[in-house]
């Protein structure tokens, strides 16, 4: 019935492990940006969740059969040079706005900012 | 009247020091025995030397276990011992790795224990006085009497203080300076951490420290470290744009990111990078004295301004580490320097008899000397001039040597001219655009000197004050 | 290797879920860097040297710098890391993603290069490569990206410039 776990050298790390971790991770951001009052807190959680997908994308380019090795398999890593570049111009500019909204309402608190809410 | 001399002449200072027994006087003054000694062991040195160098030049000594040319290798020589013996690879890498850990942590060590004589020493003769002298002998001690007196001391944490913060930042800013000697090479095949990605890795680990910065002046719950503290990482976020740039141009002629490839890149073509890129050089040394809070850039601490900054509340053993940060630092910014600009372990040849991590050292000790110079001599700048400093001169000029090092880089590499012809070339190029860029950006934002106090009045004679000097001046002498 | 997988994916889970439950933002951002730092070792054990290193100094160097700025010129929001009234929803929805990615990652076939995992390194120096792509194919995505930057840039500073005329008026003589 227990499933009987492997001895430590007897683990082959594969892409399901690391996917596994990624999705883990991004759930968890998911909920930290979904339920945060902070602002600076939902911008925590976007960065957890744009980390997870750097591990994935990195993760498909170490593993995955559609990069043949010795034929561009670092487009992966092309990508996640990307994606770092924009998250961090997205942080900026995200928390410009926090500051800049705390300037106006003196709250970050974004169940108050309701103004076009119904 | 009596006639004899007073014990304490009444002369104006600096004939005192005019007058003080230099070292000629004090060799002369060494008494016969001695000085008999000292001219036996002197002439059984030279007589050692005479006879390595014949041995050398006549080559007997190699591949002789005693060939003293393979202490520069001790780490390579262990390793192919082992492999030789058959112990696992593994276990070799284990081995090498403990002995290469407990040598730079037994430098760091070392350092930390001597360092602070060192400094307080070296500025003391700066400026004309004595500097610790009496807890050892010639204050050796000092160091270790600082340390058990932080150690004994009370552990004041302020009240509100967040106390899972409190307790990250001495630790979180001890890791730059401990981390970033992995990658440096004391001699070749000898770094520690020789990854392909060094350069980037030593800015990496350097922009940890500043969140330590952070948190420490937040924590304290105090109004004047959190002030402290933004100026600080506001200092220290700016100075790491030239810091980036000046590697910048570094890589782009060496073309590897990896440290041991650019000590050797130096070495091949028997040049030395500050040679090449003056200014990067200069702008890589000034941003350093920033990145690490010190004098003429340590507005964050100033020690006679706001206390201590950003870790005034930290009390005992805390502070202590802020201050055996601060000796750290410096050291490790000595040893990016040689690695980067000077050739790092390699002296245009001469690592083949004395091993390098020697030469490394001696680099080292010179640009600690010029910190400490600095630190020293010159008054501390406001933090508006240094971030001035910094974003309008520092990066656009900065900037500039980046072009115009990536168009010599494919010049470089596409030339069939002998490679020193090319590199001179370069640095006559680099030196001249260095100069009249520098002249005229200057005069533009104001730093031309042109443009300041005017010059100061010389005073001659013996009289090095008082009211006949101030006299002189004013009747325009 | 497996050793250090486990290791630093439990770091980073681990201070993942410590960002949701601390009590104090400050807290939650410490815990964050620590993330931050354990895929960086995550990307380090993909053969990944470059954004790793490029990770830990975009991520843990500048943003959490960022965010603590941002956190301190806010002085009058509440920093007790409280949660919205979504707070259920968003959690089952956050269970339910992270289970149906775990499900999707654990069940699929996936098509890989090796069945020997992690154990077979057959990846070259990733910086020069990186840099002959960023150059060459995909210098397009390349120089938009710089575009970006440059808005990302201006705009930050336009944005929390003070208007000439809501201004109150400051004496902006010393720094």
């Amino acid at each position: 019935m227990i499933p009987e776990i492997p001895a430590l050298d007897e683990i082959t790390i594969t892409l399901a492990h690391y996917l596994a971790v990624s999705g883990a991770v991004f759930g968890i951001g998911v909920v930290v940006a979904l339920s945060k009052r902070n602002a600076v807190a939902v911008l925590m959680g976007i960065e957890l969740m744009l980390n997870a997908v750097n591990l994935t994308l990195l993760a498909f380019s170490r593993f995955s059969s559609a990069f043949p090795a010795g034929e561009e398999p670092i487009a992966g890593h092309v990508f996640v040079v990307f994606v770092l570049t924009v998250a961090a111009a997205e942080a900026a500019i995200a928390l410009a706005m926090a500051v800049l909204l705390y300037q106006r309402r003196e709250t970050v608190d974004l169940d108050r900012v309701n103004l076009m809410r119904w | 009247m009596s006639e004899q001399p007073l014990k304490r002449p009444a002369t104006p200072m600096f004939r005192q020091i005019q007058d003080r027994p230099g070292l000629k006087e004090f060799a002369l003054g060494v008494p016969g025995p001695a000085k008999v000694i000292g001219a036996v062991l002197g002439l059984v040195a030279l007589a050692a030397m005479a006879g390595i160098g014949y041995l050398v030049v006549d080559g007997r000594l190699d591949g002789k276990w005693y060939d003293i040319r393979d202490l520069g290798n001790m780490i390579e020589g262990l390793r192919t011992w082992l492999n030789d013996q058959g112990v696992d690879h593994r276990i070799t890498w284990i081995i090498t790795g403990t002995i290469g850990g407990t040598a730079i942590l037994s430098v760091l060590g070392g350092w930390l224990l001597i360092g602070s004589w060192v400094e307080r020493r070296l500025i003391a003769k700066f400026q004309v006085r004595v500097g610790p002298n009496r807890v050892g002998p010639f204050g050796l001690l000092q160091p270790l009497a600082d340390a058990l007196k932080l150690m004994q001391k009370e552990v004041i944490i302020p009240r509100g203080a967040d106390r899972f913060l409190y307790f990250i930042p001495p630790v979180l800013i001890f890791i730059p300076a401990l981390l970033g000697w992995g990658p440096v090479p004391w001699s070749e095949k000898m770094a520690y951490l020789d990854i392909n990605v060094g350069v980037l890795y030593v800015i990496a680990i350097s922009s940890i420290g500043v969140l330590g910065v952070f948190l420490a002046g937040w924590s304290s719950n105090n109004h004047y470290s959190l002030l402290g503290a933004m100026r600080t990482v506001a200092m220290m976020v700016s100075y790491e744009i030239p810091i980036s740039i000046s590697l910048l141009s570094v890589v782009l002629l060496t073309s590897s990111m990896q440290l041991s490839e650019i000590v050797a890149w130096q070495s091949h073509y028997h040049v030395w990078m500050i040679m090449l890129v003056p200014f990067a050089a200069f702008a890589f040394l000034f941003a350093t004295t920033a990145e690490i809070n010190r004098t003429p850039n340590d507005i964050g601490e100033a020690e006679s301004e706001i206390v201590a900054g950003f870790y005034t509340e930290y009390s005992g053993m805390k502070g202590g580490l802020f201050m055996a940060v601060d000796l750290g630092h410096a050291i490790l910014a000595g040893a990016m320097m040689s690695t980067f600009f000077l050739g790092g372990y390699t002296l245009f040849g001469l690592e083949e008899w004395i091993p390098g991590y020697l030469i490394l050292a001696a680099k080292i000790g010179a640009i600690y000397f010029l910190f400490v110079w600095l630190r020293g001599t010159l008054p501390r700048f406001r933090l508006d001039q240094l971030m001035g400093f910094a974003w309008k001169f520092l990066i656009p000029i900065g900037i500039l040597q980046v072009f115009v090092v990536a168009v010599q880089a494919s010049v470089f590499a596409r030339s069939e001219a002998p490679a020193l012809i090319t590199l001179g070339a370069f640095a006559v190029v680099n030196l001249a655009i260095t100069v009249v860029t520098v002249r005229f950006w200057a005069d533009k934002l104001g730093y031309a000197p042109s443009q300041h106090a005017t010059k100061p009045v010389l005073i001659k004679g013996n009289t090095v004050g008082g009211l006949k000097a101030a006299r002189k001046i004013r009747s325009g002498q | 290797m497996v050793l250090g997988f486990f290791a630093l994916s439990g770091i980073t889970v681990l201070s993942a879920l410590l960002v949701l439950v601390a009590r104090n933002l400050l807290h939650s951002l410490a815990f964050l860097v620590l993330s931050f730092l354990g895929m960086a070792g995550l990307f380090i054990t993909l053969s990944a040297d470059f954004i790793a290193v490029a990770q830990i100094l975009i991520y843990a160097g500048s943003i959490s710098v960022l965010m603590v700025f941002a956190v301190m010129l806010t002085p009058l929001a509440s920093r007790d890391n409280g949660n919205s009234l979504y707070v259920i929803p968003a959690a089952l929805g956050g269970l339910g993603l992270a289970s149906l990615i775990g499900f999707v990652a654990i069940d699929t076939d996936w098509d890989e290069r090796s069945t020997r995992g992690l154990a077979e390194t057959d990846f070259p120096a990733t910086s020069n490569v990186i840099g002959d792509l960023l150059l060459g194919r995909y210098i397009l995505a390349f120089e938009i990206a710089s575009v970006l930057l440059l808005f990302a840039l201006l705009g930050a500073i336009v944005l929390v410039q003070e208007r000439q005329r809501t201004s109150r008026s400051q004496d902006e003589g010393d720094a």
